[in-house]
């Protein structure tokens, strides 16, 4: 581990001894999760969300394992096949919703995670890595979510997959082939089923790949925190066992019941009634939309109306690939040393700025192509390229932001012991891999 | 409580377990935690036996009018083979005529058939042994030197009662629960 | 330099947007929308209260058994309920001996067991409901090309469910005298025209329904257990039939909900007292010092 006061895994049960020397997936546990691994003892409840997507991406693949036991991926049954799990498998409704349910709450988690970052600077050095490696997480993510979403065969299926694959069609020269190819005939069908079903079967252990590299990344400078102070002493940090399981177990009760009051009570008020119509490649529907989880996004590549140059199409879907694309650079496009943003009051004002923005894009994102949605949202999209691709360089080059704590223990415990606290500043981080 | 743990962690960060006391409300919650897990086990677990649909066609029922005697046919029962024979009264005396004490698994035709349709045989066609269909309810199969069943896979023949004569089966040819709703007409399952 | 490109590329996406915003509201400004009659006079569903809803409805088995009965004598003529078998009308309390008697009384297709033709047979339960027509084709042939919709999901397929099928299928209107708030359709919109073959109804999408009026008479229906068959009491029925129909588990769903939040509440209150308890044990500043 990174601190040298991490605590060391001292097995005592012989059984414990032998398993350490032949595979010592013990002491990997216990550095990782439990109390080998030191973690600021200051981390506020947006902390959580890391575990709960961990717990998020177990449960999808739990359930999904399961539906796949009953679900047939044939464009003539598929749709017929969820009717069954819905009605004569046992507790099929249950894990169907659960699925589909999980899905929703596992994208909020990981909004919220993001925000996090995004707040608190999680992304800027040393832990460049742990968010570059996030925005792959994230991606990987809206490629199942979306995959999924077209596999009950519904209207929404169905439009969902003509309009998306039709994206590449916008690519000059190369598109409409792409789009052919994507789909394995000219519009959506058997081949297209059953590839995304593979796909969407594929991606989660992916996700699962590059989460333990996320982790792993984010265990060699350690957690960051809500000062952005980094760690300097021992007495900054907690062991992540007990404290921070006993927090993460809090937090995922929490996170349970919300789920299942969605799940018993609601569990299709996240969905759209026209996926209860089986596919239909004769009707489109009023209004085709996405998951709400890709609202803003959706917003974003329809707010680009107007010919420029290039295509509106082309400019919509160059648009919104480059609003996620350009978290990728978000470590390098905000250069100031002030880690989060409590010190920084500039900042913290485009922010939240920001947040309404995207919570307007995604309202727009949801409603019908209509006026006056498409001027809000091009307003909004233009804040939003602003923000990350101006905005953020500027401030950081010119805000002046308020004195940081001079550890995460005074800012903790208060000033009053900033004197005892003296000799031991030394910066604490080492390269060491764990 | 706090007090305690906070001066033995520090003094003996190596000991392991005797860092901090385990006390009642720690052990109540994760053991709730354990319980939420095994309920979670139940839906889990039983959405694997069979769905609804599946249990519901558990019931076949069979029109016996067209079988001639010494005919037999194979129908579906539970998504396995089903045989129906119509004996002739020189099957009925040849099951008959062997002794209880020579069979592997005891039973009487009178047992294996309903009262007064004794002259049909109502089996699966699944051989007691490791699962093969049995050859002699087709036109043409043949019959195994018992006259009734012969299971090619490893040599298990039945006699005209599908009762275990030679061979490594270990049980006579399994009659399921049937019943006759007309003379003509039998319900299985 | 990431940052010099950063800020070229972020004005070029922002110029276009606003490109286009200008544009957009230019056109929105010179060239408003014009209102429509579907945008107009669409009419939300009808408040309709059911056993079923909120957090602790029940079915209420009489309803369910009088809106099957409204379904075969009424809707079934044209619209299939594929997804139900007859074996779940065991769920409204039928009898098993009820059960096989009313899949009886439908006829389904069936293979000649001797011959191979295709003929029909009477139901047995763990038949499906059978679709009034062979195909599609043969369904929008028999309906002026308008197919009618599969039930068994309709109030699931639609905003609003049982309230939607309650207010359209007593929804119909004359379109020459439909008035909203005081506002007439032909006054606002004269031009508007109900296409022969199709009949005017505010509940539908655009107005224009294929669908007669299903639902004509009292009396339509001779309920078995002695309710006054009015149009009101059939069509109420009947959604809370289709909103079975859509989801048999809705109440099993619910009534498994409340034990489950009921234990995760208290485990999660004792997961927060343990929270407290760890976090009270934490190493004193002082002391690590």
């Amino acid at each position: 581990m990174s601190f040298p006061w991490a605590r060391h895994y001292e097995p005592k049960a012989p059984l414990m001894r032998y398993l350490d020397e032949k595979l010592p997936l013990p002491r990997l546990v216990y550095n990782a999760v439990g109390g080998g691994y030191p973690v600021p003892r200051n981390l506020n409840y947006m902390w959580n969300f890391g575990v709960l997507a961990g717990f998020c991406l177990v449960l999808q693949i739990v359930t999904g394992v399961i539906l796949a036991m009953h679900y047939a991926a044939n464009a003539g049954v598929a749709f017929d096949s969820i009717e069954h799990i819905m009605r004569d498998v046992n507790w099929g409704w249950l894990i169907r919703y659960a699925h589909a349910n999980g899905a929703a709450f596992f994208f909020a988690v990981i909004y919220l995670h993001i925000f996090r970052g995004f707040f608190y600077g999680s992304y800027k050095a040393p832990r460049e890595m742990v968010w570059l490696l996030g925005v792959v997480i994230f991606l990987l993510l809206m490629a199942t979510g979306f995959m999924g979403y077209v596999l009950p065969w519904g209207q929404m299926s169905f439009w969902g997959a003509k309009v998306i694959t039709g994206l590449f069609g916008a690519i000059p020269l190369v598109g409409e082939p792409i789009q052919i190819w994507l789909l394995g005939g000219f519009a959506p069908d058997n081949a297209a089923l059953n590839r995304f079903f593979s796909l969407h079967y594929l991606l989660p252990f992916v996700i699962a790949g590059v989460v333990i590299l996320h982790i792993w990344a984010l265990h060699i400078p350690g957690s960051s925190n809500p000062t952005g102070v980094e760690v300097k002493s021992e007495s900054d940090t907690v062991p992540f066992h007990p404290y921070y399981t006993a927090k993460d177990g809090f937090g995922l009760g929490v996170f349970l019941i919300l789920y299942f009051l969605v799940v018993f009570f609601l569990p299709n008020s996240l969905g759209h009634p026209d996926n209860y119509i089986p596919a239909n490649p004769l009707s489109t529907p009023a209004l085709i939309v996405p998951e709400w989880y890709f609202w803003p996004f959706y917003a974003i590549l329809r707010a680009f109306t107007t010919d420029f140059i290039l295509p509106a199409k082309l400019w919509g879907v160059l648009a919104m690939f480059a609003s996620i694309l350009v978290w990728f650079f978000l470590p390098w496009l905000d250069k100031s040393p002030v880690r989060s943003g409590h010190y920084r009051p500039l900042f913290r004002k485009f922010f939240y700025i920001l947040v309404v923005d995207v919570l307007v894009l995604g309202y727009c994102g949801g409603s019908h192509a209509e006026e006056p949605y498409l001027m809000i949202s091009q307003l909004a999209t233009a804040y939003y390229f602003l923000h990350f691709l101006v905005i953020l360089p500027i401030v950081s080059m010119i805000e002046r932001p308020e004195p940081l704590p001079f550890s995460i223990t005074e800012a903790v415990l208060g000033e009053d012991k900033q004197a005892a606290l003296g000799e031991s500043g030394q910066p604490a981080v080492s390269g060491s891999a764990n | 409580m706090a007090t305690t743990t906070g001066t033995a962690e520090p003094a003996a960060p190596t000991d392991g377990e005797g860092v901090r006391r385990r006390d009642f409300i720690e052990i109540a919650a994760v053991s709730a935690a354990g319980v939420g897990a095994l309920a979670t086990l139940v839906p889990l677990i039983s959405q694997m036996a069979p769905s609804k649909d599946v249990l519901a066609e558990s019931t076949t029922e069979v029109d016996l009018s067209a079988i001639e005697p010494g005919q037999a046919i194979k129908t579906m029962f539970r998504k396995q083979p089903l045989f129906v024979r119509n004996l002739t009264q020189k099957e009925i005396a040849e099951a008959d005529a062997v002794p209880l004490s020579e069979l592997r698994d005891p039973q009487t035709l009178q047992e294996r058939t309903k009262e007064g349709h004794e002259n049909w045989l109502i089996t699966m066609g699944v051989c007691t042994h490791l699962g093969c269909v049995p050859l002699g309810a087709g036109e043409g199969e043949i019959r195994g030197e018992f006259g009734g069943y012969f299971c090619p896979c490893h040599g298990s023949a039945y006699d005209t009662a599908a009762r275990i004569r030679k061979g490594p089966a270990p049980k006579n040819l399994e009659v399921p629960q049937y019943e006759f709703t007309s003379d003509t007409k039998i319900l299985v399952g | 330099m990431i940052r010099l490109i950063g800020i070229a590329v972020g004005l070029v996406f922002s110029f276009v947007a606003l490109l286009a915003f200008v544009f957009g509201a230019y056109a929105a400004a010179t060239d408003p929308a014009e209102p429509t009659a579907e945008h107009e006079f669409h009419l939300a569903p009808r408040p309709l209260h059911l056993a079923s809803d909120g957090p602790f409805g029940k079915w209420d088995l009489q309803q369910l058994q009088r809106g099957y009965q409204v379904y075969k004598e009424v809707c079934s003529a044209c619209h299939s309920l594929k997804h139900v078998a007859f074996r779940d009308l065991a769920q409204l309390g039928y009898t098993e001996a009820e059960v096989k008697a009313a899949a009886a009384e439908w006829t389904v297709p069936g293979i000649d067991p001797n011959t191979g033709e295709t003929t029909t047979r009477p139901g047995t339960p763990t038949d499906y409901f059978p679709s009034p027509y062979p195909n599609d084709i043969a369904a929008r042939a028999a309906n002026n090309n308008a197919s009618p919709p599969d039930l068994s999901l309709i109030t699931k397929a639609r905003h609003d469910g049982g309230r939607y099928v309650h207010a359209l299928i007593t929804g119909y209107r004359d379109p020459a005298t439909f008035e909203v708030d005081g506002k007439a359709l032909k006054m606002e919109f004269p031009d508007f025209e109900t296409p022969t073959g199709l009949y005017f109804n505010p509940y539908f999408p655009n107005l224009n329904i294929a669908m007669p009026p299903p639902l004509t008479t009292d009396g339509q229906v001779t309920y078995a257990d002695g309710t006054k068959a009015t149009i009101e009491q059939m069509s109420t029925d009947v959604a809370a039939f289709l909103t079975w129909t859509a989801e048999p588990t809705l109440v099993k769903r619910r009534q498994t909900g409340w034990p489950v939040l009921g234990f995760l509440i208290f485990a999660t209150g004792l997961a927060w007292f343990a929270k407290k308890n760890v976090w009270a044990a934490k190493p004193k500043q002082t002391e690590t010092v």
